[in-house]
């Protein structure tokens, strides 16, 4: 199909549930009072939530309606650059969704449990070879609290040694978490510029290592696509100055089966399932941020943790040394699943296929690109590869405006003004799951925004007009926030 | 983003580096932030302030201003005491969009008012943003 | 392999586009001293029905079925799920999209987290509700940090110890590198918090109680507002089930500052601890302060209502180290499928559910006692409680569970002074046959 897909629909309109139904619905069924009613001391006693009611069709319909407001990876091109939007098996929201894996309870002994057990325990075992790196913990139940997690072992770490160390080396192109998570575990960011040809250079980091610095956080492949080659030696500046190596493994679904963060020097990394392992999104979450550590780590990390002897598979507590819980029970475990069944149904080859042809996407993208767009660091770069809307400029148009007009060719836009070192940054990451047509017609559709801003400008700073609602007033959501209805 | 011919900085009031604006009366000082920065940043959704009485000396930050996308800091021109704050900011803070000098933000009882005559005339301002 | 798209030839033709001989050839960037070695060490792929096959077989060494009464709660409780929950909730629009970073093709998640943002507001009592948190332990994690930063000068949280054990472990990690002090609360006969300790310290941000608490009492909320707000604090609340307050006054009624906790038990299945959501709200006064996205209302440029991320400059990607925390997400899949819980339940069916757990759990609480039992806290419970046992019940309950009945966990790991003290928990899903077996099966 050679035609625009973001024709407009049978969009309809829907009311806010409390808008809708009458007292006295019900769209549930209750089961039947079997026991007498106990009495109830009359003063601890409320009303109950002043919530609208609603029967089964009145809810079937409002979600149908809401959900056809929604683009997903289902629905359309997603190289949301960064986020790893890949297609999201459907077999594996079946399996999390396994009736005897639903329901286990997690206050359960460990032999009530060993098939959920065995999961975990093979994706600790996979995720390690998946890596380099020798011990996982499942537990964080994101990206961001990965870091934490990454966080808190460098600051346990520090005092088991009676260091105390209080900065952290973060380059430009760092993902906002990351100093927000070192924040978070006392430590004060230490900005680091990358040089021109993208990447950080060993010289910039040995400059600002010192007895102070607990390390440095690095995202590899960086933000701008681009692979960190000096990490080993930047990896020794930092050692030899008695800190650790965090690598944010946000971009790892760029390098699977190809780089081994143990062999690069990385002390720590999280990975995010919910990327490199394609489980669903979900409009912000669950995902899940597993953190990686090398073998002088591991008593750090935060427990139980899952491990194997003859009587099967068994929680194991955090020791003296482990940072503690970060969850209540063992993360989002029904995401665990998926990206256990992900890696099983790829295996080993796929794996690293998955990562060559994301790799090959992003740099068809960025050929067929350049020229249509700025493209500010022209280095050979991985998955994802960043323009600019400098050419843009003189017709009067922002990156803005094209992703929004993006929109009404049907295709969800890049992520935009990120990463920071780039003014005005369209960041593209189609992930391996798009095939050449669809790359092809994704690159005609930019390139026919581009034309039109030379020859229409006002179509993009108008755009989207094919969408429910059209660009929204985000000022005033701000200055007089209606956060509830 | 406007060009600078088009901004407006009046004589009357002394800048800093961080493109905060001072008017000294006596031994109070009222201070906001100028033409370019309230520019700079975009809609102004949201002005975060320092309670009566707190003390700050020059230089310090005592506030921010929030865009949608956006935080910046501001700081004290002259150290002193807060004497006033400007209330009607915290409903109408896109008074400071339109008029930056009159949407003062703080005035404060200067320790040292000979810190406010250290700040750069309009004059000064002006080259320094021409850079 | 069916998720991958490409066929050799396009391949081929991809390289040649881009100047490159093999796939292996766009990787030149990475040092040789940086690569793997040979191939991943994960097993061989599996099709679609090998892996589905793997899974039976590993479902199939669960001894706790679905069709077994688990009469456990602490922290994830057991109740029926309507299909429609699911069915929706699974929709691919709802599931497969990112972040809501480009409101015109999100106003789906984003008017379901609005509405979520406004029942939770609801059902806690509160102003303001946040688009969700990690989950209940980590959300009262995020409450008290909250209360630090609001309370000036402040150095201190006062937790209880009957709030969930696992919930203090991890307040305990996120309060750790900073130093921050926590002291423990004890709790009394009746299963209540004492806050006589209050009194006389100094520098106190927040007080952490649980209610309904780990032992399923629920705390005197409106009695301790009082004290905590006198020694400079604020109230933070925790909760790991929420259905109590269709039944008992909600945490703001009480004088919560904060309420934060589980939001598990309204439509998500109890999956091994996850994935759940963190629920989190508090007066709006404080929003500002307040960790985690938020969803708000606007109008478009033609003046029709819509919704938008909003009051974003609190977050870590534009206010960095400064952030109110450092999360990103949200639980959003969770969070939309407790509204459509709640939405399908109504406000009439909440109450009547919660009725129903109370009077089935006082059903075997009565049933127990009156088969010498022991009732451990006299404080009065929602759907959880603690007895004592004359003689050594482990093997009475592994008698039950051969019956297909899961009676209960012991508490001397978390509580060595309650070994041998056993915690209930019933709901809605326990029938009054399974209930009557478990008291014949103790009745001596």
């Amino acid at each position: 199909m050679n035609g625009i897909v973001g024709a407009s629909g049978l969009i309809l309109d829907e009311l806010l549930l409390w808008e809708k139904g009458g007292k006295g619905r019900r769209g549930m069924s209750m089961v039947a009072a079997e026991v007498p009613e106990a009495p109830i001391a009359p003063e601890l006693c409320g009303e109950g939530p002043d919530f609208p009611d609603l029967s089964e069709i009145d809810v079937v319909r409002h979600y149908t309606r809401l959900s056809q407001w929604n683009f997903g990876v289902d629905s359309g091109m997603y190289p949301l650059g960064s986020c790893t939007m890949k297609y999201n098996p459907k077999l594996n929201d079946r399996l999390a969704a396994t009736p005897e894996i639903a329901c286990v309870h997690p206050m359960l002994d460990d032999a009530s449990c060993q098939g959920v057990l065995r999961i975990m325990f093979e994706l600790q075992q996979f995720l390690a070879a998946i890596t380099g790196l020798d011990a996982v913990s499942l537990q964080p139940a994101a990206g961001a609290q990965g870091e934490l997690a990454g966080m808190l072992i460098f600051a346990a770490w520090f005092q088991s040694r009676g260091e105390r160390r209080t900065k952290i080396l973060i380059p430009d192109t760092a993902h906002g978490t990351n100093p927000a998570s070192a924040a978070l575990c006392g430590f004060t960011p230490v900005p680091l510029k990358s040089g021109a040809d993208g990447r950080l250079a060993v010289e910039t980091v040995a400059a600002a290592m010192d007895g102070e610095t607990a390390g440095i956080m690095l995202t590899n492949p960086n933000t701008l696509g681009i692979f960190e080659s000096n990490i080993r030696a930047i990896a020794d500046v930092v050692h030899s100055g008695g800190g650790l190596v965090y690598g944010d493994g946000a971009n790892m679904n760029a390098v699977m089966g190809i780089a081994d963060a143990g062999k690069c020097g990385i002390d720590v990394m999280h990975l995010n399932l919910h990327k490199t392992f394609s489980t669903p999104h979900g409009g912000g979450g669950p995902g899940a941020g597993p953190v990686c550590v090398v073998r002088v780590l591991e008593p750090f990390l935060p427990g139980p943790r899952v491990v194997q002897d003859d009587g099967g598979y068994r929680l194991a507590a955090g020791g003296p040394e482990s940072i503690g819980r970060l969850h209540a029970f063992h993360g989002n475990f029904s995401v665990l699943v998926r990206a256990w069944a992900y890696i099983r149904s790829m295996g080993p080859e796929n794996l690293r296929q998955a990562s060559r042809l994301a790799v090959l996407n992003a740099n068809y993208l960025k050929e067929r690109l350049k020229g249509t767009l700025h493209l500010p660091y022209d280095q050979p770069s991985l998955h994802e590869c960043v323009f600019s809307d400098l050419l843009q400029h003189g017709a009067g148009v922002t990156t803005l405006d094209i992703a929004k007009r993006l929109i009404d060719y049907g295709y969800h836009p890049p992520t935009i003004y990120f990463p920071l070192v780039v003014p005005g940054a369209i960041m593209i990451e189609p992930t391996e799951t798009e095939c050449r047509d669809d790359l092809d017609q994704f690159v005609a559709a930019l390139k026919a925004v581009v034309q039109e801003a030379r020859d229409n400008p006002e179509l993009l700073r108008q755009a989207p007009v094919r969408t429910k609602v059209r660009r929204l007033d985000e000022t005033r959501a701000a200055r007089h926030p209606c956060l509830r209805g | 983003m406007k060009d600078l011919s088009e901004l407006d900085f009046p004589e009357t009031v002394r800048y800093t580096e961080d493109h905060e604006w001072a008017a000294v009366d006596g031994e109070v000082v009222r201070i906001g932030v100028s033409d370019y920065a309230q520019d700079q940043l975009g809609d102004i959704v949201y002005v975060e302030m320092p309670e009566i009485g707190d003390i700050f000396e020059k230089g310090d930050e005592f506030g921010t201003l929030e865009s949608v996308k956006a935080v910046s800091e501001i700081y004290m021109p002259v150290g002193g005491e807060v004497v006033a704050v400007n209330e009607v900011l915290v409903d109408t803070p896109e008074l400071i969009n339109q008029d930056p000098y009159g949407a003062w933000i703080v005035e404060i009882r200067a320790t040292d008012v000979g810190e406010y005559d250290e700040l750069m005339s309009a004059e000064d301002y002006i080259e320094m943003l021409r850079g | 392999m069916r998720y991958l798209p490409h066929t050799p030839e396009e391949i081929r033709e991809m390289l040649a586009a881009i100047g490159r001989s093999d796939l292996d050839d766009l990787f030149i960037s990475i040092p040789a001293d940086c690569r793997c070695d040979g191939v991943i060490a994960v097993p061989a792929a599996l099709t679609e029905w090998q892996l589905s096959d793997l899974m039976r077989d590993i479902a199939a060494t669960m001894t706790v079925r679905p069709d077994h009464c688990v009469l456990v709660g602490a922290g994830r409780y057991h109740h029926h799920i309507p299909e429609i929950v699911r069915s929706l909730a699974g929709r691919s629009e709802f599931l497969t999209s990112y972040t809501p970073y480009q409101p015109e093709m999100a106003q789906g998640t984003l008017q379901g987290i609005f509405e979520y943002q406004t029942l939770t507001a609801r059902l806690l009592g509160l102003d303001v509700a946040n688009a969700s948190l990690y989950d209940g332990a980590s959300a009262l994690a995020e409450g008290l940090l909250m209360g630090l930063r609001i309370v000036k000068r402040s150095r201190r949280v006062a937790v209880s110890t009957a709030v969930h054990p696992h919930y203090r472990e991890v307040v305990r990690s996120y309060l750790r590198p900073t130093g921050y002090e926590i002291i423990d609360l004890p709790f009394g006969a009746d299963g209540r918090t004492d806050l006589s300790l209050l009194q006389g310290i100094d520098g106190l941000a927040a007080v952490a109680l649980q209610s309904p608490n780990f032992f399923g009492v629920v705390e005197d909320l409106a009695r301790a507002a009082d004290p905590v707000h006198d020694a400079g604090a604020l109230l933070v609340t925790a909760f790991t089930e929420p259905l109590a307050y269709g039944l008992y006054r909600n945490p703001g009624q009480d004088g919560a500052d904060i309420a934060c906790g589980e939001g598990q038990s309204l439509g998500l299945p109890v999956s091994f601890g996850g994935a759940a959501l963190g629920m989190f709200a508090c007066r709006g006064e404080f929003v500002r302060s307040m960790p985690g996205r938020l969803v708000g209302e606007t109008v478009d440029c033609e003046g029709r209502r819509g919704y938008v991320l909003t009051l974003s400059t609190r977050e870590q990607h534009i206010r960095r180290e400064k952030a109110t925390s450092n999360i990103c997400s949200n639980q959003g899949l969770c969070a939309l499928t407790t509204a459509i819980y709640m939405a399908a339940l109504g406000g009439g069916g909440l109450r009547q559910l919660a009725r129903q757990n109370y009077d089935r759990s006082e059903y075997l609480k009565a049933g127990l006692v009156g088969a010498g039992a022991e009732l451990v806290f006299g404080g009065p419970t929602f759907n959880e409680f603690v007895l004592r046992f004359g003689d050594d019940f482990a093997p009475v309950r592994q008698r039950l569970q051969e019956r297909g009945i899961v009676a209960g966990i012991e508490l001397g790991a978390s509580y060595p002074q309650l070994a041998d003290c056993w915690l209930f928990c019933v709901t809605e899903k326990a029938m009054k046959r399974d209930l009557d077996t478990v008291i014949s099966e103790v009745r001596p």
